[in-house]
């Protein structure tokens, strides 16, 4: 359907409102599809009359109803246009015949409502207001807290607190339970001062104290790095995987000649875990590898669990002996990172038993403890731990078990771990392989940091000592290894980056400015020294560099161009500055020196990676016009043969940082190269991503609703992309999701009181973002809240401009509406549209509404869909239809169709509804139904919609109208009474039972009782209710103490006759 | 069902000192005649080592030809219906601290191919020099093995260096002496081209059981050695020995 149609129509709207209002009706008709085209001719020819008249459509209506009424009267005529199946025309067609079919043996039981007077009513149910004198209690009265002011015994120095908060009126309720004195006041009034200040100097020097020794939540944990570590270390080549768990003989071909057989095989025993068994996995790619090593992993724990502790130790040491292997050299690091996971297993699992082994049947060591406080048996077997791993035969695997226990030392001795880490610090040394070695150390510091991060200097001492092995790295060794990888120094270098960051981390963490210049100083003396400073730059604080940022960027310049890769020093150098400021002097020297040399960066991955981070820096100090330069030059570089194929993450990455510090979203369009930018996510799920992070950022900072043409359009177009991309694959998430952030954006957007422009704009939408209903729910929820604003400016009194305006908005609703595909969420669409239509006084709309409403009614599947769970939706039609009725009260009859055409069409929509079997939902609603009729016959309605006449205006209370409203309630009761006898069966007894009653009540409660046949019809009930013994008895005297009281009201004498008719049954 | 008899020692893992008493082979009564209650009975006991004669208790050893060892013997005699239970246990024995100061004796040594015998071609071997000191050769069993080792030059890349632990028995007998060594303990200390200049520690901690106080008696001796073991590329092996002399303070 043409959006367009709609709303040309409704501006098409004539200038005489009858006129209009038929046409209306005509293209509505056709516009739904739904209604019928042609509404049954009237035989009346007063309605005739009237209907060529121009005359205001409200007056109009109200004389055509009561003559239609007349006419009525005379020739009811036949409202079924569209032919609906037997017991549903009973409903509509009027008159004595059906009387005898609908009631069959039972008796007709006329209604007669009660006569209410709501505002009588309203005022009795109040409280009664009475004035409280100041003093009273009251729960809710403010209480006043008095100060407790205990004179303290100063003493000399000490500062009398007498701060009292003066009594304000909003205090807490709990402090009047406390006699005005609060506790904490009283405590500090008693408090001695010194003693206060001394535990507090206490405390805090305690807390110096562990300072030094507890690693605080400013140090990034290891947990941290080795996500990114596996994640960036990657090969593709093949691994293996040697466990030599066999015997070595003959394969160790260290030509030992001392050596008898038989010791040496004894020896060797300790080093396979299943013996005999030798395996070499071959060819593992590396997902095998990191199977095979999780499965190690947990073969270690289940080996310890089953109380194998030497299978355990022998699988710790066969996996660290793989890091002595630097085959496949670009895994290394993501190696180490799966291997020390399992060090790290076995570390604790050690740990864990001896201290365990400490815990008698008396006490548990505190976490704490000394050495004296450990038993002989568990510091046995903590020695014999540590005399096993110092056999070990390989100096790299005894180097990370024992590494991987050293907590362990604290059972033994005091001073244990301050002598072991400088032993294990020295040891490393006799690692030839640097990497390998540089690693070793970076492990060291790790267990270092965890169980004594006080004794710095063996952290320092690693730093040094890696400083004079540094030199190797150029060495003939490693330089043909590299030759024989085929790896060159540019990427091998890299590779140290991990474990240097680790190591530098370590050691800055909380250092003195003295060292960090210091071990900046002793990096710079070294020749090529791009690899270190790249680590101070990672590990250092962020602050320090960034003072130094100028020096930084001298010092990189003068790095050889043949060894560690110069993008990753500036990458370095970034991330420092987006973490802390440079001298404000210095900033745009800074990014000037900088970018010119990644401009010339010629590789489009290294250039990006470094752009990524320098963008940070550019945004958070520049201007809008310094952002559009760099991104300009990020186009320029990442265009050239699609280069941006394969730097999606970092271009995403670059957007986000600039909209995360532009809020500003007409700043941010008017940045020039920002939609350009846009246009290089050319891979649609890359596209929508980038979309759903500016829509975010969007709705999360735009605080005032715009109408900035340039957001507008940007926005459209961003929203259009994300709408787009759904299709029949898309998930309901997802398209949930898309749907929350347009949303976002079409309630931000406003015109003020340009509401044409608004509305032109929802059209626009429509038509944009029909493939999501969310959408285009919350379009006509928009769209209606436009037609309530009007009406609001106008203050309920539309002129001709706005009158056009509202029936504008009120076509869109009704011609979107179709379109959707939840079934409720049309119908409360309709109903609430039409409530909308009521109130802007637009009858004939909102009749066509409530009509649309009703002949959807019996679209409306058993089982409905909701949140992936199909459900009954009888309850839902249940809830819906209450909401209608009550809606149905005020709208006023069509002078057309007849005295309650409306209600009429959906009974017979009801009847012919398939309810379930065994459920009494039908019947529920015909109760609702009675209800509703008995609120029609009153003289004055409950509520009405301002400026519109409700039935009780149009008809005055006529006899006529009454008469043909209680026929249709005695049509109603007795079809209840039909149902409640089909269900005299023994199943159904208790149900009758319970509608019985429940029928009473509706009777007691809008019946007027004082009718004989209806008073019988009561006591019937009520035996009824009570006929099998079904009947909760405390429920029936409630019931009649409920009916004895309301007969001492004035007027409801009768009752107390009533309920003498009322016997209560006894149980026997 | 089958009674059964078990000896439980207490500190099953821990060393058993004794002094230097005389008489072995020493028999108690741990229970006089009569009925255990059923289930599980213990009996605690306790009895002095008295050594035989004038013979020397000397500590658990466990070589190839001189093998030192104790053992528990339980038996239980029973009526004639039932069998006789006999249960056997080695326990361990560790003497004494001996009394007196350990002296010690460093040694410094250098390597290098002009120092090396049994060498048939000198000419063929890279040119190397390795220096270095070990603290003491008169080691205390508990205490580890220390020293220093640096690789001044080398031309050829070094595989590893090796810690060897070698015990030499020897046997007096009819024929003369028989003599055996054998590597108890290898210690890698280095592992690859370890960087030039920069000191490598040495460090080695005695086994437990494959070593105990260097011992002279009569009839047989049990003494120590330790090898430095240095590997180069193109299978050269380089070997300096040092006598250690081990004892327990």
């Amino acid at each position: 359907m043409a959006p367009a149609d709609g709303a040309a129509w409704a501006l098409r709207e004539g200038a005489c409102p009858s006129q209009s209002w038929r046409r209306g009706r005509c293209s509505l008709g056709s516009a739904g599809g739904s209604l019928p085209l042609t509404i049954m001719a009237p035989t009346d020819g007063a309605a005739w009359a009237l209907r060529s008249g121009a005359c205001p459509s409200q007056s109009w209506r109200r004389r055509a109803a009561r003559r239609g009424l007349c006419g009525r009267a005379t020739a009811p005529h036949n409202h079924g246009g569209r032919g609906r199946a037997g017991p549903g025309r009973e409903l509509r067609t009027g008159g004595p015949r059906r009387r005898g079919h609908v009631t069959g043996k039972m008796a007709v039981f006329p209604w007669h409502s009660r006569h209410r007077n709501y505002k009588a009513e309203f005022a009795s149910c109040r409280l009664e207001a009475v004035p409280l004198e100041f003093g009273d209690y009251h729960p809710l009265k403010p209480i006043t807290v008095t100060e407790s002011k205990t004179k303290k015994v100063s003493r000399k120095g000490s500062t009398s607190s007498t701060s009292s908060s003066s009594s304000s009126s909003v205090v807490d309720p709990l402090s009047s339970v406390l006699d005005g004195t609060d506790p904490l006041s009283m405590f500090a009034a008693t408090a001695d001062p010194a003693a206060t200040a001394a535990a507090t100097d206490s405390s805090r020097k305690k807390r110096e104290r562990e300072d030094n020794s507890i690693i605080g939540s400013d140090f990034e944990p290891w947990a941290s790095k080795r996500g990114e570590i596996l994640a960036r270390y990657t090969t593709t080549e093949k691994l293996s995987i040697n466990l030599f768990m066999g015997s070595e003989k003959g394969k160790a071909g260290t030509a030992t000649s001392a050596m008898s057989e038989k010791v040496r095989t004894r020896l060797e025993e300790l080093d396979d875990f299943e013996e005999g068994s030798q395996k070499e996995l071959l060819n593992l790619t590396q997902q095998d590898y990191v199977n095979r090593i999780e499965e190690l992993n947990q073969s270690l724990k289940d080996a310890w669990a089953s109380d194998q502790k030497v299978k355990a130790l022998k699988i710790v040491i066969q996996c660290s002996k793989l890091l002595s292997d630097t085959s496949v050299i670009q895994f290394y690091p993501s190696k180490f990172v799966l291997i020390t996971d399992i060090l790290d297993t076995f570390g604790k699992l050690v740990y864990e038993r001896i201290f365990s082994m400490c815990v008698d049947n008396r006490s548990v060591l505190p976490d704490h403890f000394s050495p004296e406080n450990v038993n002989d048996t568990a510091k046995e077997t903590c020695l014999n731990w540590f005399f096993k791993i110092a056999s070990i035969r390989e100096l790299i695997p005894r180097f990370y078990v024992e590494a991987s226990i050293l907590k362990c030392n604290k059972f033994l001795s005091k001073t244990g771990i301050s002598e072991c880490l400088p032993r294990l610090t020295c040891m490393i040394r006799g690692i030839g392989d640097p990497l390998v070695s540089v690693y070793a150390r970076a492990y060291l510091c790790r267990v270092g940091m965890e169980v004594a991060p006080h004794l710095k200097e063996s952290l320092n001492k690693n730093f040094f000592d890696f400083l004079l092995t540094f030199k190797q790295i150029h060495g003939d060794t490693v330089q043909n290894q590299l030759v024989v990888q085929g790896v060159e120094l540019p990427s091998y270098l890299p590779l140290y980056s991990p474990a240097m960051d680790w190591i530098f981390q370590c050691i800055s963490y909380h250092a003195p400015e003295t060292l960090l210049t210091e071990m900046m100083e002793r990096c710079k003396k070294l020749g090529n020294n791009a690899l270190l400073l790249n680590s101070v730059m990672s590990a250092f604080r962020a602050e320090f560099i960034a003072t130094r940022s100028m020096d930084f960027i001298g010092m990189i310049k003068e790095c050889d161009e043949s060894g560690f890769p110069k993008h990753l020093l500036f990458r370095s150098l970034g991330l420092n500055l987006a973490l802390a400021d440079p001298p404000e002097s210095d900033r745009l020297q800074i990014l000037n020196e900088a970018w010119k040399v990644i401009t010339k960066l010629k590789n489009p991955q290294d250039y990006v990676n470094c752009a990524e981070v320098w963008v940070e820096y550019t945004c958070k100090h520049f201007t809008k016009r310094e952002v559009s330069t760099v991104l300009a030059d990020v186009i320029k570089h990442m265009t050239p043969d699609r280069a941006f194929e394969d730097s999606y993450p970092q271009l995403q990455s670059i957007i986000k940082k600039v909209i995360a510090h532009f809020h500003d979203f007409s700043v941010l369009f008017s940045v020039e190269k920002f939609l350009p930018f846009l246009d290089m996510f050319q891979k649609e799920s890359v596209r929508v991503e980038v979309c759903k992070c500016i829509m975010e950022v969007f709705i999360k900072h735009q605080q005032e609703p715009t109408k900035d043409p340039v957001i507008l359009n940007a926005l459209l177009h961003v929203c259009k992309t994300m709408h787009d991309s759904v299709n029949a694959l898309t998930l309901e998430d997802e398209k949930r999701m898309l749907a929350y952030l347009i949303n976002g954006f079409i309630k931000m957007v406003s015109f003020g009181r340009d509401f044409e422009q608004q509305l032109s704009f929802y059209v626009e939408a429509r038509s944009m973002f029909c493939n999501l209903e969310p959408v285009l729910v919350q379009l006509i929820h928009s769209v209606n809240r436009l037609a309530m604003e009007t009406r609001k400016v106008m203050k309920g009194n539309h002129s001709r401009k706005t009158a056009a305006f509202v029936r504008a908005c009120v076509a869109y609703c009704f011609i979107t509406i179709p379109s959707l595909v939840g079934i409720f969420a049309r119908l409360n669409l309709y109903l609430h549209s039409g409530q909308v239509a009521l109130a802007n006084q637009c009858l004939s709309q909102a009749d066509a509404f409530f009509k649309a409403a009703i002949s959807l009614i019996p679209e409306v599947p058993k089982m409905i869909n909701i949140d992936g769970k199909m459900r009954p939706s009888e309850s839902f039609l249940l809830e819906f239809l209450c909401n209608f009725f009550s809606t149905l009260l005020i709208v006023p009859d069509h002078p057309e169709h007849g005295v309650l055409s409306l209600v009429r069409e959906l009974l017979g929509v009801i009847q012919d509804y398939t309810w379930e079997d065994n459920s009494d939902d039908k019947v529920r609603i015909y109760t609702c139904v009675l209800h509703l009729l008995s609120a029609m016959s009153q003289e004055t309605y409950l509520y009405h919609v301002d400026k519109v006449d409700s039935n009780d205006s149009l008809y005055g209370g006529d006899s006529k109208f009454l008469a043909e409203n209680n026929k249709l309630c005695e049509t109603v009761m007795a079809q209840i009474l039909e149902h409640l006898k089909t269900l005299a069966k023994d199943e159904a007894l208790k149900r009758q039972s319970s509608l019985g009653l429940s029928f009473f009540n509706s009777i007691l409660a809008h019946g007027d009782l004082r009718n004989n046949r209806l008073n019988q019809l009561s006591v019937n009930l009520w035996h009824l209710a009570q006929r099998h013994g079904c009947a909760d008895t405390r429920t029936m005297v409630k019931t009649l103490e409920y009916i004895k009281k309301r007969s001492r009201q004035p007027d409801m004498g009768h009752l107390t006759e009533l309920a003498l008719r009322l016997p209560l049954q006894t149980r026997t | 069902m089958g009674t059964s008899l078990d000896i439980k020692i207490k500190r099953a893992n821990k060393v058993y000192h004794a002094g230097p008493i005389q008489i072995i082979n020493s028999t108690i009564e741990m229970v006089k005649p009569g009925k255990f209650p059923p289930g599980k009975t213990e009996i605690p006991f306790e009895f002095p080592l008295h050594v035989k004669g004038n013979k020397v208790l000397y500590e658990t050893y466990h070589g190839v030809f001189v093998n030192i060892q104790y053992t528990l013997r339980c038996d239980m005699k029973r009526s004639l219906l039932a069998k006789d239970l006999t249960k056997t246990c080695e326990f361990i024995v560790h003497s004494a601290p001996q009394k007196g100061k350990l002296t010690p004796s460093p040694v410094d040594f250098t390597i290098t191919p002009e120092t090396l015998q049994n060498v048939k071609e000198r000419a063929l071997l890279p040119k190397f020099l390795i220096r270095g000191h070990l603290n003491s050769t008169n080691c205390v069993i508990t205490q580890p093995l220390t020293g220093e080792l640096v690789v001044e030059s080398s031309e050829a890349a070094i595989r590893s260096i090796e810690l060897q632990l070698v015990r030499v028995e020897t046997c007096g007998c009819a024929e003369g002496y028989a003599r055996d060594a054998t590597e108890i303990q290898n210690i890698q200390i280095a592992d690859g081209d370890v960087c030039r200049s920069l000191s490598v520690p040495i460090y080695m901690v005695f086994p437990r059981l494959f070593t105990c106080p260097t011992l002279e008696t009569t009839n047989f001796k049990v003494e120590f050695e330790v090898n430095i073991v240095v590997l180069l590329h193109a299978d050269h092996l380089i070997t300096e020995n040092f006598p250690l002399k081990l004892c327990r303070v």
